[in-house]
């Protein structure tokens, strides 16, 4: 234990409404702690600057959880263990579940929650690439307002985020317009389990009649935050051709700015995000099990 | 005394661990387990820089300073070393610092938070002073930071005439191989406890392999006697060489803390810090120069073995001889020149690691023997197949093979069980479609077991028994059980030798004022040179009973009690001892280095089938298969664990396990970041055994715990050159490796 | 230096009431390990990496090394001290004969991420699924494949029993 432990403060609001107050009056003191997985290991490592915490990970308030017929909305303090078992999820948003089994292991999937790691904003995490693909908001709320916020815009630069220090990510809400989409989803990770990312790719296609009528392109570990691939994007529509993928694979490299880290190279993370696009979009020219070609 | 005509009772069977029942429980009580009343803990501050001088020490304000117990080197009571090889570690820093994490000076404290807020608070004043990171640079003396000339051992090995075969040969293979760090990465870290006072003196418990090493080592440090220091061994949470001689320098910590402070004190050190500054495998490069016939015949190997060292030279002198013994393997070659360093670098010192310096040796002679099979056109099992020493013939450092091994014998039958010719035949088919490559690959090499050469003479290890009023039989040995099963494979030998039940025995706990000293737990000794001073020490015990006429030919369990209590009676105790002594026909000599350097050998032949992911770059291991000589498998259960174990570590040595140094200090000491196999990453490992019984092992076993850990890496890497085509010489062969490897083929 | 205050935290502990008081960020695997003296939960990483720290919180399987103290209050925590029931003895007595436990630090670990992973699934796993639901348990001394044979042995005497 590297911190000197009495340092820190925790505090365990009983309601939402509690924890927010707390916030709102004194704005950059209170800390939301979820599961705790992240900045536990802060804290080991002797690296957790912030030193007063409000448990989140239990309040009611962020535990929502709710269907309609355009919209599932998730409250912030969703395992990693309940993205997997819930039904809807499965069902048609694949790629959150894949992100989630894919995250640590069954301990940290027990603790960890959406909300913590989207705050948290580590660019190498695994379920923001999968949020960005579907099109993901997230309502955050203080004292005094609620706002929600496409999570394509929230992440500003590297662990700078649109959120205001009064404020608690409540929701995220995720359209179910993705049904229907061819979806891709890998993670290169430093072995096959319990393991950071040194590539993340998340991909979803609407594919009618042989051709591209939109896409959603997402990648973790390739930029100082979770980026969304939009110039490449706009360069897959209709009839996907060699040319066209080769023009795709070029604009990624454009797009993207992988490092060198002790973990991996920028050379070996371009290369393989270049791979990853091209063996999504090789799938797509595939038909999906069951159709005719 | 076993008898091969009747069945064995306890030998080859797979008894149950002793200690299984606590350990499932969670009753088995490691140092971190233990607390003492009026406690301290202790923390070591660590030079931040490679290499320099040491000029100051300040303490920053806000501490309560008065509070602490403060050790620095000035204040060591005896020699301010770790009392080892060549005794030039120094326990504490004292004017220059050699490496990073080098200990400086000691805290201790009841408080645990406060102390690291303390060990914050220390600062070093050192002035830099230009370090030396690479062999390379090393052997060019870009500095001299050690003795003369930064080379802490040499060794010639030579047979025949290597100069003279070069004129002569059809084809000349020359190849460079490099292995990297590997940190051993027990799951439990580094850890002891310290009391000292006038009357009893020095007492240590802790994590450790080798209680006689730490006990030499502090009566050093501490100017004590040998009453006066007892080191007793807890319960071990996996050692694998990374707790055989690193103990000895905590221990010193712990011991000078409670010296000073008159109080127990404990030091556990966390992951980053055991990782930053503990010991690891020694990096390694080896260039070979291979002469072969038209024939496909060895003619000369010349190899040029280094190894780095890090800053002291701990056990690299023999690290240096097993590496450079196990260097030229299995083979015979008729001219053999063996030319090997082990050289000083300002990394934290680099130490014993299963193996033991064969791990890399080996690694590059597979490589190099997959290179020679190529370069002829030759399958690399046909090449192996002409090429493996056969019983009479001589090994490069002279010794003759006196076991009856048959090594193509080995090999066919670990190709059969991998279905190695098939399966290359179909990938060779298949690859060209495939975006996922495969490829199998072998291994075959050897392993000594016990000390190099005239090691086990000098050690003279000693084993006692002695038996209880009520029968039980207690072993007294300082072998240590770390998860490989001393306890049981002992209690099995003793058990079988006296021919009585197996409850019968127990195993004394090591603790050095009850047990004699039975050498170090390591070299792959424990079984069968301890083991069978065991087997000597409890007969020993009977034969005392069948001498006084107590005891029958033929006795019950039953019967052997009451001799026993009944000459405890007469004469007041029943002791035995057992000395080891060097079994008739083995010679070494030292000047020459030649001569036999093993009492025995396993043998051995891996296989693995691997997957090469062309879009990502990374490799799989699908499919292994494991298939040794070890004379006799007293435990199967046991035995299996230790193969797949080790298979898994060197897995991870050829594919994973990559240690990145900045500035001379490794940057990834977390879990998370130094990448050990998990579960999800490793094939199913399947574990063959062949006996050809040893006359000097106990039931005729050879040693096995570290051969395991030889041949998985050059089996991959031979297996990824089968894949793709790209011969990789260097471990680990990461994805990014890999990638580059390919593209600069393409470029 | 400025510190916290200690608050008191109230939980259950294999079925006992115990109340601590601790700095809030105290670690749960210290509070067992140090201040209840159980000490059959190990430290190994300190990272959440390793899992040799696993409890259970509320039925579920954690690392402790990653839990806060103030964040158990109410809950009910089992240690491999309080852990009971036809699994975990099916998984104990496993483990032995098979030879998954060698050095034994994982040990405590391991089994209770068994006892969870054979409760999870209805039907006998296979190796695979045992495979990949210990990936979170580090073992440096088996290469696991001991500990599988365990687990499926373990399996198979209480899907019989159960069913």
């Amino acid at each position: 234990m590297r911190s000197y432990l009495p340092a820190y403060d925790m505090r365990v609001p009983l309601e939402l409404d509690e924890a927010l107050e707390t916030m709102a009056r004194e704005p950059g003191e209170w800390k939301p702690f979820a599961g705790g997985t992240d900045l536990m290991v802060l804290l080991e490592q002797g690296k957790l600057a912030d030193k007063k915490f409000l448990s989140v990970a239990r309040l009611k308030g962020l535990r929502g959880f709710a269907l309609t017929d355009d919209h599932v909305t998730l409250g912030a303090m969703i395992t990693y263990r309940q993205v997997q078992t819930t039904a809807i999820l499965q069902q048609e948003f694949p790629l959150l579940c894949r992100a989630a089994y894919e995250t640590g292991g069954i301990a940290t999937q027990n603790r960890g929650t959406l909300g913590g790691n989207i705050a948290n904003a580590s660019p190498a995490a695994d379920s923001p690439p999968a949020l960005l693909v579907y099109d993901a908001e997230l309502e955050l709320v203080s004292a005094s307002r609620t706002r929600w916020v496409p999570y394509a815009g929230f992440h500003l630069g590297y662990k700078r985020m649109d959120m205001r220090p009064e404020e608690v990510i409540r929701n995220i809400r995720l359209p179910r317009t993705k049904k229907n989409w061819r979806q891709y989803y890998r993670k290169v990770g430093t072995r096959r389990a319990q393991a950071i990312s040194k590539v993340c790719f998340a991909g979803a296609a609407l594919v009618e009649h042989g051709e591209i009528g939109d896409v959603r392109i997402a990648l973790g570990s390739v930029a100082p935050t979770v980026l969304r691939c939009r110039k490449t994007e706009a360069l897959l529509r209709g009839k996907l051709t060699a040319e066209m993928i080769r023009a795709a694979g070029d604009e990624l490299a454009r797009e993207i700015q992988p490092i060198d880290d002790f973990r991996s190279t920028a050379r070996y993370r371009m290369r393989v995000a270049q791979k990853l696009l091209e063996e999504f979009l090789l799938g797509l020219i595939a038909p999906p099990a069951g159709e005719p070609a | 005394m076993q008898s091969d005509s009747m069945a064995d009772r306890f030998i080859g069977k797979s008894i149950p661990r002793r200690e299984g029942r606590e350990k499932v429980t969670g009753r088995a009580t490691y140092v971190d387990d233990m607390v003492m009343p009026d406690m301290l803990h202790g923390v070591t501050v660590r030079s931040p820089v490679a290499r320099g001088r040491l000029s100051g020490i300040r303490f920053a304000k806000g501490i309560p300073w008065d509070e602490f117990t403060i050790v620095t080197a000035k204040d060591i009571p005896g020699k301010n070393c770790v009392a080892l090889i060549l005794d030039d570690q120094p326990c504490l820093a004292d004017q220059v610092v050699n490496h990073a994490e080098e200990p400086v000076l000691l805290l201790a404290h009841a408080d645990q938070y406060l102390l690291e807020e303390a060990r914050r608070a220390v600062e070093l004043d050192i002035e830099p002073l230009p370090p030396v990171f690479t062999i390379g640079d090393s052997l060019a003396r870009k500095q001299v930071i050690w003795g003369e000339d930064n080379i802490f051992k040499s060794f010639l090995v030579e047979s025949g005439d290597v100069e003279s075969a070069w004129s002569r040969a059809h084809l000349i293979i020359e190849g460079e191989y490099q292995t990297g760090a590997q940190e051993q990465l027990y799951i439990e870290p580094q850890g002891m406890i310290a009391t000292f006072d006038a009357e009893d003196g020095l007492t240590v418990w802790g994590s450790m392999q080798c209680p006689y090493y730490v006990h030499r080592a502090l009566m050093t440090l501490l100017d004590l006697q040998v009453n006066q220091v007892r080191v007793i061994q807890t319960e071990t949470g996996g050692g694998f060489g990374g707790k055989e001689e690193y103990p000895s320098m905590i221990a010193g910590h712990a011991a000078l803390l409670a010296w000073k402070s008159g109080k127990p004190v404990k030091i556990v050190y966390d992951r980053m810090e055991d990782m930053a500054a503990t010991t690891k495998r020694h990096p390694s490069r080896t260039r070979h120069r291979t002469a072969v016939t038209r024939e496909g015949k060895l003619l000369a190997m010349d190899i040029e073995f280094v190894v780095d060292g890090g800053a002291y030279a701990t056990l690299s002198p023999v690290v240096l001889s097993r590496g450079t013994i196990h260097a030229a393997g299995p083979y015979f070659c008729p001219n053999v020149r063996i030319r090997s360093k082990a050289v000083a670098t300002n990394f934290p010192p680099h130490g014993a690691f299963r193996g033991f310096g064969a791990p890399q040796s080996i690694f590059a002679l597979e490589r190099q023997m997959d290179q020679a099979a190529k370069a002829l056109g030759l399958a690399p099992e046909e090449f192996r197949r002409r090429n493996f020493v056969k019983e009479g013939e001589r090994l490069a450092v002279g010794q003759v093979v006196r076991e009856k091994i048959d090594m193509a014998a080995l090999m066919e039958r670990a190709l059969e069980l991998s279905d190695y010719s098939a399966k290359r035949q179909r990938f060779a088919k298949e690859n060209p479609r495939r975006g996922v490559k495969k490829g199998i690959g072998l291994a075959s090499f050897l392993h000594g077991a016990g000390f190099t050469g005239s090691g086990e003479r000098y050690m003279a290890s000693l084993v006692g028994a002695e038996a209880t009023p009520e029968g039980q039989v207690r072993v007294l040995a300082a072998s240590t059980e770390m998860g490989q099963g001393t306890t049981t494979v002992f209690s099995q030998i003793a058990a079988e030798a006296l021919g009585v039940d197996y409850d019968m025995i127990e195993i004394v706990q090591p603790d050095t004022a009850l047990v004699p000293n039975s050498g170090p737990t390591v070299a792959s000794r424990t079984c069968m040179v301890v083991g069978k001073l065991v087997e000597s020490a409890v007969l020993g015990i009977r034969q005392q009973l069948l001498s006084s006429s107590l005891l029958p030919d033929k006795y019950t369990s039953e019967q052997f009690r009451q001799a026993c209590r009944k000459f405890i009676e007469r004469h007041g105790a029943l002791k035995s001892t057992s000395e080891y002594s060097t079994p008739a026909g083995i010679h070494w000599d030292d000047e020459k280095y030649r001569g036999d350097a093993y009492g025995a050998y396993a043998w051995a032949v891996y296989v693995a089938e691997v997957s090469v992911d062309m879009t990502t770059y990374e490799i799989r291991v699908d499919d292994f298969v494991a298939v040794q000589e070890v004379g006799r498998v007293i435990n199967p259960v046991l035995a299996t664990g230790q193969i797949e174990g080790g298979v898994a570590q060197g897995v991870g040595f050829a594919l994973y396990e990559n240690v990145v140094w900045q500035e001379g200090r490794m940057v990834n000491n977390q879990m998370t970041n130094y990448i050990m196999p998990t579960s999800a990453d490793l094939p199913r490992i399947r574990v063959f055994f062949e006996e050809v019984p040893y006359a000097h092992g106990p039931g005729g076993a050879k040693g096995i715990g570290e051969l395991p850990i030889d041949g998985p890496a050059p089996a991959i890497v031979n297996a990824i050159e089968n894949a793709i085509g790209v011969s990789i010489k260097r471990i680990p062969v990461t994805p990014e490796v890999l990638m580059e490897a390919l593209e600069s083929v393409h470029a | 230096m400025p510190e916290a205050p200690k608050v008191a935290v109230s939980f259950a502990v294999n079925g006992e009431p115990r109340t601590v008081e601790a700095y809030p960020m105290a670690r749960l695997l210290d509070i067992l390990r140090r201040d209840l003296r159980l000490t059959g939960t190990k430290e190994g990483c300190g990272e959440g990496e390793c899992g040799a720290c696993s409890v259970l919180i509320d039925g579920e399987l954690v690392n402790s090394c990653l839990v806060p103290v103030a964040q158990v209050e109410g809950c009910r925590i089992t240690t491999i001290e309080g852990i009971s029931g036809e699994t975990l003895r099916a998984v104990q007595e496993a483990f032995v004969e098979c030879g998954a436990a060698q050095c034994g630090i994982c040990t405590p670990g391991m089994v209770l991420a068994a006892v969870t992973l054979i409760e999870r699934h209805s039907a006998q796993p296979i190796e695979d699924d045992v495979r990949n639901g210990l990936a979170g348990n580090l073992c440096r001394c088996t290469g696991y494949m001991r500990i599988f044979e365990a687990v499926m042995q373990a399996c198979e005497k209480s899907v019989g029993a159960g069913a």
